[in-house]
């Protein structure tokens, strides 16, 4: 069965307070980027996989972040990559 | 009348012992260790899951310790109405079960927070936790925590209050909830909650820690003496 990289972006929901980003935000108004308008801060997830396809690996990273891997009232992911295969 | 509790350890538990002497030497009741990865709650009455930091934090706080073996035994403790309270981190799992609403975020101010603060006894749904206080009563107990801002939608915030599920608020020495006397940023000055049922709280303090003068404060026992009062048969 053929291994599937697949990258996944988790965030804190806009709206919700995220200290984090908002320190971050704040030290680059304070070098000068001015134009950032809003910093949020998640994590970065690369799962290796083994699926029949890269639909079926995207699939079941889905499912492992309703799951587990993403909270449902607090943050918000994506599926960014499924490559490999 | 007798009880006997069910203290939950989890890998990087370390408020365990807490609850154990309260229960043991404060309360003079039994209580039984368990395991996360015991799949019996071994005749316990009442389920404490307590502070610390399970499997480290890894992912949020409570998630990983949401599917340890011990859980399913305590959901299912939780869905035949029996009592299960969960304190700090207890909380925090009990969010990721689901047993209870909403979310437990990182402090708004970012910093971890270690201090005694002052709760109003606001919650009316749930007497088997809140019977030996009176309504409204103000009490001195302990926090330590990173990630203890309660966060939900409006409506469920609403729904909280509507019912009477708001057990703890966050006030100032004269019962006012503040913004100052708010610890962490949580959403309306929330400390504790319950199910709807009013079998399940979850709050971020340590009553566990408040037992005794010698601790600096008593105002956590008479949540134990509820329990006894209303569960111990």
């Amino acid at each position: 069965m053929p291994r599937f990289s697949v990258s996944i972006h988790i965030v804190p929901r806009k709206g919700l307070l995220d200290p984090q980003g908002k320190a971050v935000a704040d030290a680059l108004h304070a070098l000068g980027f001015a134009t950032v308008a809003d910093a949020r801060i998640g994590r970065h997830i690369v799962l290796e996989v083994d699926g029949e396809s890269a639909e079926a690996a995207r699939a079941q990273a889905t499912a492992m972040c309703d799951k587990l891997l993403a909270n449902p009232v607090t943050e918000d992911y994506e599926i960014a990559a499924v490559a490999g295969g | 009348m007798s009880l006997t509790f069910g203290v939950v350890t989890f890998p990087g538990s370390n408020c365990d012992v807490d609850a154990w002497h309260a229960v043991i030497d404060v309360l003079g009741e039994r209580a039984v260790s368990l395991w996360h990865a015991d799949h019996d709650l071994q005749g316990a009455d009442v389920v404490i899951l307590p502070g610390g930091f399970s499997y480290g934090d890894a992912l949020r706080a409570g998630a990983i310790a949401r599917f340890s073996p011990i859980m399913r035994e305590v959901i299912a403790h939780a869905e035949r109405g029996a009592p299960v309270v969960g304190f700090c981190n207890g909380f925090q799992v009990l969010c990721e079960a689901h047993l209870l609403p909403g979310a437990l975020m990182r402090n708004a101010s970012s910093k971890f927070v270690c201090d005694w603060v002052h709760l109003r006894v606001d919650g009316t749904n749930a007497p088997i936790f809140l019977d030996a206080y009176a309504p409204g009563q103000l009490l001195r107990i302990p926090i330590a925590h990173g990630e203890g801002r309660f966060v939900a939608d409006e409506a469920t915030l609403d729904q909280l209050e509507g019912e009477g599920r708001v057990a703890f608020r966050y006030v100032d020495a004269a019962g006012h909830a503040t913004d100052d006397a708010n610890p962490n940023g949580a959403a309306r000055n929330i400390a504790g909650i319950t199910n709807a049922a009013g079998n399940v709280l979850g709050m971020m303090p340590h009553p566990e820690r408040a037992v005794e003068p010698l601790l600096g404060s008593a105002d956590g026992l008479p949540l134990f003496q509820s329990l006894l009062a209303r569960v111990g048969a």
